[in-house]
């Protein structure tokens, strides 16, 4: 679906080393436009690490990353410019306590995009509505369920009409009846043509919604394919072993 | 009976209250003037001096960390009497008002900044970089998301902290300031009577209940939330 446009998000030769551990030994990965590329791995792979390396809340040891072919390595980019393009969902959903949910997605609106305040309200508000909580818009993080919570989280990244998406396991920290909300909201962006960068553990949702899986371990790419061929006929045997290991 | 109406006569004898209240009063004017004065400057600097340790800068932090240590270490009183017997020997001539206040303020702002800089410690890492996230800078993350935060939990103590510096306002009866209990000695050395000591107690109550009221209602108005 995306052959000859260039890719979003271009990794190449991506390290990472926390003190003396190396995290990530060298990863190459493109994500193309309206792809959605899911990273699955036993923790400790590495998955999480990738993920915030693309937007540099960690810093790469060594490796370029392109993200809609600004360099965000180089010295001349302005990386809160490149960051309006990278939204980002975090695991713990981090919403601003003391924010509304239309507070918590207009601030960047207002702060860093500097739009005015009724436009900001108008795109905060449209933002909401792609997330299914508008009539939540004056509601408190402590007022909302976690499902509501990452949703509204889901929305701040989604106001500033990113370019790519990282959700860095945006499920994990939800109970069971909660999950299905937020997928279905991954879903709607997915049908809306947002590029998506996911690390997640929900592998029917990697199955009917990924264009391609790819499997980490000990910080490099093991095997990558189509959700078909990973889950049902993965070729490496410690993708294999994962897989089994995540069906029982 | 007798040493009931002996008591009422030590502490609370009506004309000394009636001949010493002006003056109590003045010195009440003055103990509010040196307080405001030093809560203001104080909280000001401790903040200040907050945010300019979050900017993690070493030599900075260091420096202020030491100040911190070395203010909150000091009895103000000995600080009191150093700077006001001591400037002058170099040549700086400052007013006991003006010493009485910029020592204060120091040693607010030493204990204020430990507290600012406690309360930004605890706004979980994920605050920032979920704002960072979104390309707000440093400044902007910490002016809308961290500070906000902070405060909210730093108003306790520094209500406590706040109430007990401007207390040592009375420290300023050393060098001559006349506030309350300036205004308590002199006229209980002319009387021979301890009814103007009671008045200035007295009048320390009344300033000060309020201000801790104050830092009452500060607290639960300042909680978002709601659980």
């Amino acid at each position: 679906m995306t052959a000859g446009q260039p890719p979003i998000l271009e990794i190449r030769g991506l390290r990472k080393s926390f003190n003396h551990v190396e995290v990530l030994r060298g990863i190459d990965l493109a994500v193309f436009p309206q792809q959605l590329v899911f990273i699955i791995g036993p923790s400790g792979s590495g998955k999480s690490t990738l993920l915030r390396c693309c937007n540099r809340l960690e810093e790469p040891t060594a490796g370029t990353i392109r993200v809609d072919g600004v360099d965000v390595m180089a010295r001349s980019t302005d990386i809160n410019v490149v960051r309006r393009r990278i939204g980002m969902v975090f695991q713990s959903f981090n919403l601003y306590p003391h924010m509304t949910a239309l507070g918590n997605v207009m601030l960047a609106l207002r702060k860093v995009l500097r739009r005015p305040r009724a436009e900001a309200q108008k795109l905060a508000l449209a933002a909401l509505d792609r997330v299914g909580l508008s009539a939540k818009a004056r509601s408190f993080p402590a007022e909302l369920s976690g499902g509501q919570q990452q949703r509204v989280a889901i929305a701040r990244a989604l106001a500033l009409e990113p370019k790519v998406m990282l959700f860095d396991e945006p499920t994990s920290a939800l109970d069971p009846e909660l999950v299905g909300s937020v997928l279905n909201v991954m879903r709607g962006l997915k049908r809306g043509g947002m590029t998506m960068l996911v690390v997640s553990h929900e592998m029917r949702f990697a199955r009917d919604a990924a264009d391609r899986v790819i499997f980490m371990d000990h910080g490099v790419i093991v095997e990558e394919g189509p959700p078909e061929q990973m889950f049902s006929r993965p070729r490496e045997t410690r993708t294999r072993a994962f897989i089994a290991e995540l069906a029982r | 009976m007798e040493a009931w109406s002996r008591f009422l006569d030590a502490f609370f004898k009506p004309e000394l209250i009636e001949r010493y209240f002006p003056a109590i009063m003045k010195g009440v004017v003055v103990t509010i003037e040196v307080a405001a004065a030093v809560v203001a400057t104080g909280i000001a600097l401790g903040l200040l001096l907050a945010v300019a340790r979050s900017f993690r800068v070493l030599p900075a932090s260091a420096l202020i960390v030491v100040f911190a240590d070395v203010f909150r270490a000091l009895p103000p009183l000995v600080l009191v009497l150093l700077v006001y017997f001591g400037l002058p020997n170099v040549g700086i001539n400052l007013p006991s008002f003006a010493v009485l206040w910029l020592v204060l303020s120091l040693v607010l702002a030493a204990f204020a900044e430990e507290i600012f800089w406690a309360g930004i410690l605890s706004v979980p890492k994920g605050q920032w970089e979920a704002a960072r996230s979104t390309g707000l800078n440093f400044v902007a993350t910490l002016t809308y998301v961290v500070l906000p935060q902070a405060l909210r939990l730093t108003v306790p103590p520094i209500t406590n902290r706040t109430v007990a510096i401007t207390k040592n306002t009375a420290l300023g009866t050393v060098i001559g300031v006349g506030e309350i209990l300036n205004q308590a000695t002199t006229a209980q050395s002319f009387a021979g009577n301890a009814t103007p000591l009671m008045m200035g107690a007295v009048a320390y109550v009344i300033l000060f209940i309020p201000v801790v009221a104050l830092g009452r209602f500060l607290e639960t108005r300042f909680q978002w939330r709601r659980a």
